[in-house]
């Protein structure tokens, strides 16, 4: 079963595509570009849609998504926590 | 499965342009003329009223626009004859001409000097006559080329942007080599992946058009905002299932153009394309405005790939509704017209999907009806630029 999907290899954050992820749970990730998986541990519960961070981040780095730019973080992300709204900003407006 | 060689059954019009639909219209040049509208369509079974908001007071720019859009939605050959009541017969006969140059059936009138009674006769006697011969109207072989797709997303989240959007991409990708014309746009929702759009266009005087257009939104964006849009741009819709950006928001839109299409044209808003192959509209990210624009411009079917689950139809064009999202799917399956969940399980892959939804835009074409068009949703939207004089 495929728990999140990243597009790119760099991406650092991935799609949770099921839902009722809990904290704890080992995830299998589909890296969409590659067509090949990695696994991952969620560190906290994630809705479905929601993003899972794939590494460390402090505040001020770019967050990437489709190998892409997606916006800054502005609250430190751990590996596993849900990277969203109240941890990512856009860099644009 | 799509080739050249492929056929559909539609509705050639008096211009050549063809048609997937063959509905007889009831347009209000005003807000005023709603109710007139809405009793002839009342009196006249199979016709369609298209009330609006707006249509008094505008100059300028947007006054342009509002005729551009009208006139576009009455001449969109999805309608075979065309009804048009406004409050006086100056600006009605300005709309009627423009529709009468398709060839196509249209007659107008002026409530004032008449009242609605008197003018909800004569339009209904109009109306009738209309509405019989429309149905006798018959559906002929077409080749693909004279098709017109375009496409818009909405309540999107981040399956969006894995499945349902690259889903219209593959889709896009199939049907641009074919001679067909194709439209996206939603400019705003381009913020982030701008370089991406640019670099696709096929001349660089379309890559100046596209930037213009860009930035002009940008502009107009950064006059008037209070935030960073958040909650706006993305949606609160957005941010419910997980769209956290603008520029991640923009990212999985784009995905909608495909991996090889072309940028092969730019219009303003509810302009018409000069040629086929692929054209950017400047146009709102508002799902209804958008899709109205788009009938306005020509096409007469619409990709729209959704997320969270928008419900939205168009009263002119049918509006095909993907959807990758599981919960969605589970939850509002009667809005859902090809369901890609398979594609973020690894189930099918992206050319099975593609075909999917050109499987179903050819069933819709033919003549299916759309979940929007079996539910009755017929958003009309009417996009303005500035206040009323």
């Amino acid at each position: 079963m495929i728990h999140c999907v990243l597009h790119d290899a760099h991406d650092t954050v991935a799609v949770v595509v099921v839902e009722g992820v809990k904290a704890g749970q080992d995830m299998n990730a589909w890296i969409m570009d590659d067509d090949r998986t990695i696994t991952l541990k969620a560190r906290q519960d994630i809705p479905i849609g929601h993003k899972v961070a794939l590494k460390d981040m402090n505040t001020g780095d770019t967050v990437l998504k489709y190998g892409v730019d997606i916006g800054k973080v502005v609250a430190p992300i751990k590996t596993g926590e849900h990277a969203h709204v109240h941890n990512i900003k856009t860099k644009r407006w | 499965m799509i080739s050249k060689d492929t056929t559909f059954h539609g509705y050639r019009r008096e211009n050549g342009r063809v048609g997937v639909r063959n509905h007889v219209i009831i347009l209000p040049l005003d807000d005023l003329s709603n109710s007139a509208c809405e009793a002839v369509a009342h009196n006249v079974k199979g016709t369609l009223a298209i009330p609006h908001p707006y249509g008094r007071l505008q100059f300028g720019a947007d006054l342009e626009l509002h005729f551009r859009t009208l006139i576009g939605a009455g001449s969109n050959p999805n309608v075979a004859a065309c009804v048009v009541i406004g409050i006086e017969e100056g600006w009605t006969k300005r709309v009627v001409d423009a529709i009468a140059a398709t060839g196509k059936p249209v007659t107008g009138f002026g409530i004032e000097l008449h009242g609605d009674h008197d003018t909800i006769m004569r339009a209904s006697k109009v109306a009738k006559e209309y509405v019989q011969w429309a149905s006798e109207q018959q559906r002929v072989e077409c080749p693909i080329t004279d098709l017109w797709v375009s496409t818009k997303c909405g309540e999107s989240d981040t399956t969006s942007g894995c499945g349902s959007n690259p889903t219209v991409g593959n889709a896009f990708d199939k049907l641009h080599p074919l001679g067909t014309t194709l439209c996206f746009g939603e400019t705003s929702e381009i913020t982030g992946g701008e370089t991406i759009v640019a670099e696709r266009c096929a001349t660089p005087e379309v890559r100046d058009k596209f930037m213009f257009m860009f930035n002009r939104y940008q502009d107009m964006i950064n006059r008037w905002k209070t935030s960073d849009l958040s909650e706006s741009q993305p949606t609160k819709g957005n941010i419910a299932g997980g769209l956290t950006t603008i520029e991640e928001k923009a990212l999985g839109n784009i995905q909608k153009i495909g991996k090889k299409c072309t940028v092969d044209g730019v219009i303003d808003k509810a302009e018409m394309p000069t040629h086929p192959g692929l054209w950017f509209m400047d146009s709102s990210s508002a799902a209804a405005e958008m899709v109205t624009l788009c009938a306005a411009s020509g096409f007469v079917v619409h990709f729209f790939p959704t997320g969270q689950g928008n419900v939205i139809g168009n009263p002119i064009v049918p509006v095909i509704k993907i959807c990758a999202n599981p919960r969605t799917v589970r939850t509002m399956s009667e809005h859902v017209d090809v369901d890609t969940t398979g594609l973020l399980q690894r189930e099918i892959n992206l050319d099975d999907a593609g075909d999917k939804l050109l499987e179903m835009m050819m069933r819709t074409i033919n003549g299916r009806l759309t979940a929007a068009e079996a539910l009755g949703h017929r958003e009309f939207v009417l996009t303005r630029l500035f206040e009323s004089a």
